[in-house]
């Protein structure tokens, strides 16, 4: 496409990129930049403090397994948001797509958006409201049981799982209700009128068909919660300590930018890793 | 009338001869620089005084080694007091020029960060604490161990500031050391190893804090003093409470630089902000506990600094901090963080 574009042509389309690509120097490669310079250094360039380059923010990570092994624990915490958003917001999406129409759908949809229209500190602490010890999921329990109930899901692994996959899901449905929408009902109607039972026409035309949303939707989810703070901190207790607390701690109590900019770029490094491991069966996903 | 106005300028006259401009270095907002507090010492004295502010204690240190004559009063924590001396930048207190100085808590006149070199020279003026306190709904009789943190009933209802030092500093004194000097780290980090279990979350904020209490989260966790006092007055069920064990305690003293040249000026401005009458007047916006024995007396009986800190018995048990060192703040915090992520 590229080499049959006319002189004229090639420069209209720099004209209307350069503004695009402009933004994303200013807004995304100079802070990361910033950021790369931080990870070299031995102490914050601020005041009358004394830097110098140094690799010394690298190796701690390696120095001990604190911070590894609080990055495997965020990475299996990515994991098991991801799988429950597909498993919950797929089956939504199939349903928004497929089974509803009209006025309906958008009242649906419009459901579905609406956590994205509140702020997520908000969100998380209607979530802390919810499932404290004597809160509103443990009344409203003990009120339908006829037993005595105390259920007390606050601080725990429990509760920071539910508040990702609240806070994530709208991602995941929108992906795959995007893909869903562009199957042909007529390939479905086909399918049914071969004798095909439902399960197979949704293992062997729906998800196939849909997967480059679901992945989509996957990788959306699993890159940001990964690298979460504000979630485990509020809603795990002593348990939410993370991988994204460390990181949050260096820039804002500890006041360490160096190792915090470190561990941010080891952390870049490793979703990229997993990303492009994952990346042939991405690929098959995908086509 | 004519006697009246024979000694009024008989009086302006004496202020005229003696009117000097002080020159005080304190953090803004901090008490010396009270409207009212400044018109009354000008009216009983004839002194005016001037404000300089600074915003951390090496901005202080570096002020007053760079602008020597320049301040007359200066506020210094008692963790920097002796560093101050060891320079050269502040003089002894001559204690006969300041006639409440008889009232002043021995306990915290005779403080050792307070007296370099043998010789005090910082006033105490002001104290606080970082202790533990209550929810009075839980506790019908108050703790007095700080084993009531590791105690088993309370398992899921602690809490400790998300702090390493403040962490460390707590462990230490549960067992049995000083926390300026901790000699056995490997109990520290047993002790603190023992405490996790129990924790329910870390608190951060004053705001943090009240909100995990009254929604009944926290059954005992440590807590400043001021803001327990504040936590209280909003009605909040807490009682604060000093457990033999001791409290991480911090002390502000007013000192005078050695460079001064009002020096009678200066000790009678430190002698006004240690008067019983100023510390009653400054209590309800909020004031520190007071090193005035007198004046926690003269404090309403529902006074927080009167009913729990006013106690000498208190003082007495108070660890005060002292500077700590880059390489033992960074061991804390990793030994903090580690315990953290071991979760």
């Amino acid at each position: 496409m590229g080499g049959s574009l006319a002189r004229k042509d090639r420069t209209r389309a720099a004209l209307l990129l350069a503004p695009a690509y402009l933004w994303l120097t200013l807004a995304v490669f100079l802070p990361l930049s910033a950021m790369a310079f931080f990870s070299l250094l031995s102490d914050v360039p601020f005041g009358d403090r004394e830097w110098h380059v140094t690799l010394d923010n690298y190796r701690a990570f390696l120095e001990t397994g604190t911070y590894a092994a609080l990055l495997w624990k965020s990475v299996k915490l990515g994991v098991t948001v991801t799988a429950l958003s597909v498993l919950a917001g797929f089956p939504c999406a199939l349903v928004l797509a497929k089974v509803i129409r009209g006025r309906a759908r958008e009242a649906m949809f419009l459901l579905v958006i609406l956590p994205f229209w509140s702020n997520s500190l908000v969100r998380i602490f209607s979530w802390a409201i919810v499932l404290r010890g004597n809160g509103v999921l443990s009344a409203a329990i003990d009120a339908v049981l006829p037993w005595d109930v105390r259920v007390n899901l606050m601080f725990s692994p429990t509760a920071i799982v539910i508040g990702l996959v609240h806070s994530y899901l709208p991602y995941v449905i929108l992906t795959s209700y995007l893909a869903l929408q562009a199957i042909d009902d007529s390939l479905i109607e086909a399918a049914r009128a071969l004798g095909a039972p439902r399960r197979t026409i949704l293992m062997r035309i729906i998800l196939p068909l849909a997967a480059p949303g679901i992945v989509a939707g996957a990788v959306l989810i699993f890159v940001p919660v990964v690298g979460s703070f504000m979630e485990p901190r509020l809603l795990g207790g002593r348990l939410g300590t993370y991988y994204g607390t460390v990181i949050e701690d260096q820039f804002v109590a500890v006041f360490n930018w160096p190792l915090g900019a470190a561990l941010s770029f080891i952390l870049l490094a490793v979703v990229l890793a997993i990303l492009a491991a994952a990346s042939p069966a991405l690929r098959r996903a995908l086509r | 009338m004519r006697k009246l106005l024979l000694t009024s300028a008989l009086i302006l006259a004496a202020q005229g001869a003696s009117a000097d401009e002080i020159r005080v270095l304190n953090w803004q907002g901090y008490g010396t620089d009270l409207d009212w507090a400044l018109a009354a010492f000008t009216e009983q004295t004839g002194h005016t005084v001037v404000h300089e502010y600074f915003t951390s204690e090496q901005e202080m240190l570096t002020k007053l080694r760079t602008n020597p004559g320049a301040y007359d009063v200066v506020l210094i924590n008692s963790a920097y007091t002796a560093q101050a001396q060891a320079e050269g930048l502040i003089a002894p207190i001559d204690t006969a020029k300041i006639t409440n100085f008889a009232d002043l808590d021995p306990g915290l006149t005779g403080n050792a960060d307070l007296n370099p070199a043998g010789a005090l020279h910082g006033v105490p003026w002001t104290w606080g604490l970082t202790s533990i306190a209550v929810n009075t709904n839980d506790f019908a009789e108050l703790p007095t161990s700080l084993s009531v943190l590791w105690d088993p009933a309370w398992t899921g209802r602690v809490s400790i500031r998300d702090d390493g030092l403040e962490a460390v500093q707590f462990a230490a004194m549960a067992t049995g050391q000083n926390i300026n000097a901790i000699t056995d780290m490997e109990a520290v980090k047993e002790k603190l190893a023992a405490l996790m279990p129990q924790i329910t979350t870390f608190w951060s904020s004053e705001n943090d804090w009240n909100q995990f209490m009254s929604a009944g989260d926290f059954a005992v966790a440590t807590y400043w003093s001021g803001s327990a006092a504040r936590s209280q007055a909003a009605g909040l069920p807490v009682a604060f409470v000093v457990p033999e064990e001791g409290a991480i305690g911090w002390l502000d003293g007013l000192s005078i630089p050695a460079s001064s040249t009002h020096q009678d000026a200066a000790h009678a401005f430190i002698d006004w902000m240690v008067d019983p009458e100023f510390y009653v007047k400054w209590e309800p916006d909020g004031a520190p506990a007071t090193s005035n024995t007198k004046a926690a007396a003269a404090l309403p009986e529902t006074s927080f600094n009167r009913a729990v800190l006013g106690d000498p018995a208190v003082v007495a048990k108070v660890q005060f901090m002292q500077p700590v060192s880059d390489a033992d703040r960074e061991a804390y915090l990793k030994l903090w963080q580690d315990l953290k992520a071991a979760q």
